[in-house]
C-alpha cells in the first residue's frame, strides 16, 4: 500500500497529471483553479514531467492550444474556472466533434455577475451539451484518481472524446487532505502512451476540422452522441481495471444507506460528504434517508440512477446552478427527465443550494430532508427553492 | 495536378511544380485569395503543417468529405489559428523531443484573413509572437469579411464600401484608416516580417522561404485581390495586385531584425485613381476624397522610406529566440 501524504487537492490534481506522462499543457490562471496551473508549471520546470507548459493569452487560446497540440497526437491537460470556462465555450463542442482527448480539470466557481470567486456548478452547467465527458470529484483521492484515469478514458480508441474532471473550487481545491498517490510504475501500466487515431504530419497529410453543410452535419452530431453514450461501457471498464490495480471501486452513481431508504437526497460533487453526515443524523432521528452522489454527469447515468431511487417515496435532488426562468436547477431537470417513463418513481423536490459558495451545513442537508418528507405527508408538490435564500 | 502549361519551359527551377493546395476547392474566378494561398504552399513544401483560421480559405478548400489539402492542415474556429497553431508547434516540439515522432523540422504556419488576423485574431497572433513560437504566421488581407458577406473590418481601406460600411446618402463608406499590423508584429521583435501579394510571386515566394528558415515567430502581410468583394473584374486580379504595389498603397518590404528593406522598387508612384477605378467598392468616392486618400499614402509611403533609410538591424543576441530553453 503506497503512503498517504496531506496535500491541498489542487496541488495534488496537478501532481496527478504530472504522473501522465502529458505532451503539453496550455493553462491560463484563474481563481481557484490557479494553483494548478502554478504547481503544473513547477513539475514541468523541475523536469519531473517533460512536457511542453504554454503559457497562453486567454483560456480560449489555452483550448484552441491544446487542441492543436492534441491533433499532433500529443497527451494535452489544460484547467480552469468560470470566466475562463465560459470563454472556452466557444472552442468545447469543436474539441468533442474533432474527436480529441483533451483532459481538463475544472475548479468550479460562479460565474459573474455579480463577480463572485467561490464554488457552485454555474460553470459547467453552461458547457453540459458540448459533447465532453465530464465527472465530479467529491474529495481529493476521487480528484487524483479521476485525473488519472481521464486521459485513459478520453484516448480510449473507441471513446475518443474531451473529458473534465470537475473538482469544487475552494471547498476542495484548497482543502488538505489525506491523499494516497498511486505507483508511478503501475500508472504506467495502466496508462500507456496514446496511440492516436490520425495526426497533424506531413508523413501522412490529413485535413481536421473541415467544413461540413447539412447532407453531413447531422450524422456528425448522432455519431458525437453515439461515442459519448457508448463511452459509459468503455468508463465501467477502466473503473474495473483501477479497483484491480489500485483498490478502489468507482461507479457512475454512488450510494450510501439507500437500499432501503424512503427519501432521497441527491448531490454531485464535494458536498457528499457534508450530506453523508446529514444521512447519519437523519437516522438517528428514525428517518429512513438514504444518499445518491453522482458522480458521471455526461454521459449521463440513467439505468444507475433509476436503479439507485426505484424504492424511494421522495427525492431530494441538489443543484449548484440554476436553469434561469426554467425548470430550476439542471440537476434535478435531468433526473426528471430520466424518472418521467418509470411507472414507480419517487416525488422530487429540488433544492437550489450553495449559489456562490454560501456554505452548507449537516443541519441544513437534514432540514432539506425534513422539509421534504413533510411536505410529501401533505401532498404539498414544489418544483423548486432556493433552499434559505432571502427576499 | 500540374495545370501550368508548359511549365518545364519557364519555371522549373523558381516555383515548385508540385501542387500542394489542390484545384477543384470552391474559390470564386479570379480569388487572388486563393492565389496567396497556393503559391504560400510551393514556397513551404511538404514539411508544414498549417492552422487555418474560418473565412473564405478554410470554406473554399475543404467541405467535407473532400478537402483540396495536400499538406496536414487543422482548422477549428475564426479567432485562434495563431493558439491552435502554438498547440501544434508545441506538441510536435514535445513529440519529437521524446522520440515520438520522426526527428526533423517541421514548419508551423498560420493562415487567416485580415478578420482573423487584424480583429478578432489579433489577441492570439500577438500572444502566439510574444511567445516565441516557432510559426509563420501569413494574413491572406483582402481588406474585409468576404466569407460572410463582405463587412467591414480594421484592414478595409478608408473609403471603401462594404456591406457595414456602405457608402449611402450621407457617408461615403469605410472611416478609418487600415490599421498597420506588419508594424505591430515588428514591434513584438518578430524577427522577420514582410508584406506581400501574389501579383509579384518571386518575391512572395523568396519571403515564405526567408520565414521558413527563422528559428522562432515570423510575419508576413500577403495582399489579396477579391473580385467578389470588391466589384473588380475577375480577369484585374493580377493586375490590381501589380497597381497597389505602383501606386504605393501597399509597398512590398520586408523587415529583418529590425532593419527595413523595399524589396520591390517602385521609380514613380502611380496615382491612386489607376487602382481605385476598376473597383466597384470605390465608385462613390469624389475628387476631393481620392486627393485626401492620395495624400495619406505619401506620407505613408514617406513614413515607411525613412524607417528604410533610418533605422538599423537589431543585434541579434537579444533578439534571438529560445535563449532560455
Ligand atoms: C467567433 C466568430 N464570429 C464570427 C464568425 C463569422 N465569420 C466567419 S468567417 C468571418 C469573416 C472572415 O473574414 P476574413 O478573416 O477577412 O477572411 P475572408 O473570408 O475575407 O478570407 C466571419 C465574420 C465566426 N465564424 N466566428
Ligand atoms: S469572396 Fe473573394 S476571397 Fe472569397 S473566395 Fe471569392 S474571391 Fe476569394
Ligand atoms: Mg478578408
Amino acid at each position: 500500500m503506497a503512503k498517504r501524504v496531506g496535500m491541498e487537492v489542487a496541488i495534488a490534481a496537478a501532481e496527478a497529471v504530472g504522473m501522465c506522462d502529458i505532451d503539453v499543457a496550455a493553462v491560463y490562471p484563474i481563481t481557484p483553479q490557479s494553483h494548478i496551473a502554478e504547481h503544473l508549471s513547477e513539475i514541468v520546470a523541475d523536469g519531473r514531467t517533460d512536457a511542453e507548459f504554454v503559457t497562453v493569452e486567454s483560456e480560449h487560446s489555452a483550448i484552441s492550444c491544446v487542441a492543436g497540440a492534441s491533433g499532433t497526437g500529443a497527451r494535452v491537460y489544460t484547467a480552469t474556472s468560470s470566466q475562463g470556462l465560459m470563454l472556452m465555450h466557444e472552442i468545447l463542442p469543436i474539441v468533442s466533434a474533432m474527436r480529441l482527448p483533451v483532459v481538463m480539470g475544472i475548479a468550479n466557481r460562479a460565474v459573474s455577475g455579480p463577480l463572485n470567486i467561490l464554488n457552485d456548478h454555474s460553470d459547467i452547467m453552461p458547457q453540459r451539451d458540448n459533447g465532453w465527458i465530464a465527472m465530479f470529484t467529491e474529495n481529493g483521492q476521487e480528484t487524483v484518481d479521476l485525473t488519472i484515469q481521464s486521459f485513459k478514458i478520453a484516448e480510449h480508441p473507441d471513446v475518443m472524446l474531451p473529458c473534465c474532471v470537475n473538482i469544487d473550487g475552494f471547498q476542495l481545491t484548497h482543502m488538505v487532505e489525506p491523499i494516497e498517490f498511486p505507483d508511478q510504475k503501475l500508472v504506467n501500466k495502466f496508462l500507456p502512451p496514446r496511440k492516436p487515431y490520425a495526426t497533424l504530419h506531413p508523413d501522412k497529410p490529413v485535413s481536421m476540422g473541415t467544413f461540413a453543410m447539412s447532407d453531413i452535419f447531422p450524422e456528425v452530431m448522432k455519431a458525437k452522441d453515439e461515442a459519448l453514450k457508448n463511452s459509459k461501457k468503455i468508463i465501467l471498464g477502466i473503473w474495473d481495471e483501477w479497483e484491480k490495480m489500485f483498490g478502489r471501486r468507482y461507479r457512475p452513481v454512488e450510494t450510501y444507506c439507500a437500499d432501503d431508504a424512503d427519501v432521497i437526497l441527491l448531490t454531485m460533487g464535494s458536498m457528499g460528504e457534508t450530506a453523508e453526515i446529514g444521512i447519519n443524523e437523519l437516522r438517528k432521528k428514525g428517518i429512513s434517508a438514504g444518499l445518491v452522489k453522482l458522480r458521471l454527469w455526461r454521459p449521463f447515468p440513467f439505468e444507475e440512477l433509476k436503479q439507485a431511487v426505484k424504492k424511494a417515496k421522495i427525492l431530494v435532488v441538489t443543484d449548484r446552478a440554476v436553469s434561469f426562468g426554467g425548470p430550476g436547477g439542471p440537476v434535478a431537470s435531468e433526473v426528471r427527465a430520466a424518472l418521467y417513463g418509470e411507472k414507480e418513481r419517487p416525488l422530487i423536490y429540488n433544492q437550489i443550494i450553495g449559489l456562490g459558495g454560501r456554505d452548507m451545513a449537516v443541519s441544513d442537508f437534514v432540514a432539506m430532508v425534513e422539509d421534504a418528507v413533510k411536505s410529501g405527508e401533505k401532498g404539498i408538490i414544489k418544483d423548486y427553492e432556493f433552499y434559505g435564500v432571502r427576499g | 495536378m500540374n495545370i501550368i502549361e508548359n511549365f518545364d519551359l519557364y519555371a522549373p527551377r523558381l516555383v515548385d511544380k508540385k501542387e500542394y493546395l489542390c484545384s477543384g476547392h470552391r474559390a470564386c474566378q479570379g480569388c487572388g485569395e486563393v492565389l496567396g494561398l497556393r503559391l504560400m504552399c510551393k514556397a513551404l513544401g511538404p514539411d508544414v503543417v498549417i492552422a487555418n483560421a474560418t473565412g473564405c480559405m478554410e470554406i473554399i478548400s475543404s467541405m467535407y468529405p473532400s478537402t483540396a489539402w495536400e499538406v496536414p492542415w487543422i482548422h477549428v474556429a475564426f479567432e485562434n489559428a495563431a493558439a491552435v497553431g502554438s498547440g501544434v508547434e508545441a506538441g510536435l516540439k514535445a513529440l519529437r523531443r521524446k522520440g515520438k515522432i520522426a526527428d526533423r523540422d517541421v514548419k508551423v504556419v498560420g493562415v487567416a484573413g485580415d478578420g482573423g488576423t487584424m480583429d478578432i485574431g489579433l489577441q492570439a497572433l500577438s500572444g502566439a509572437m510574444e511567445r516565441g513560437h516557432d510559426m509563420l504566421f501569413v494574413c491572406l488581407d483582402n481588406e474585409a469579411y468576404m466569407n460572410t458577406g463582405i463587412q467591414r473590418s480594421s484592414g478595409t481601406p478608408m473609403g471603401a464600401s462594404t456591406t457595414t460600411s456602405p457608402a449611402g446618402k450621407v457617408s461615403s463608406g469605410q472611416k478609418t484608416w487600415k490599421k498597420n499590423v506588419p508594424e505591430i508584429m515588428v514591434a513584438h521583435g518578430v524577427s522577420y516580417v514582410a508584406t506581400a501579394c501574389p501579383s509579384y510571386p518571386l518575391d512572395f515566394i523568396n519571403k515564405v522561404k526567408k520565414a521558413m528558415k527563422v528559428k522562432g515567430p515570423s510575419y508576413i502581410h500577403c495582399f489579396t485581390v477579391c473580385p467578389t468583394g470588391w466589384r473588380s473584374p475577375s480577369e484585374m486580379t493580377i493586375k490590381l495586385g501589380r497597381l497597389v504595389v505602383e501606386t504605393g498603397i501597399f509597398p512590398l518590404y520586408e523587415v529583418e531584425d529590425g532593419k527595413y528593406r523595399m524589396t520591390v522598387e517602385v521609380d514613380q508612384l502611380r496615382p491612386i485613381e489607376d487602382y481605385m477605378k476598376p473597383q466597384g467598392r470605390y465608385r462613390h468616392l469624389t475628387p476631393d476624397q481620392i486627393e485626401i486618400i492620395q495624400d495619406r499614402v505619401y506620407q505613408e509611403y514617406n513614413k515607411l522610406q525613412d524607417k528604410i533609410n533610418g533605422l538599423h538591424a537589431w543585434s541579434d543576441l537579444q533578439y534571438e529566440w529560445g535563449l532560455f530553453d
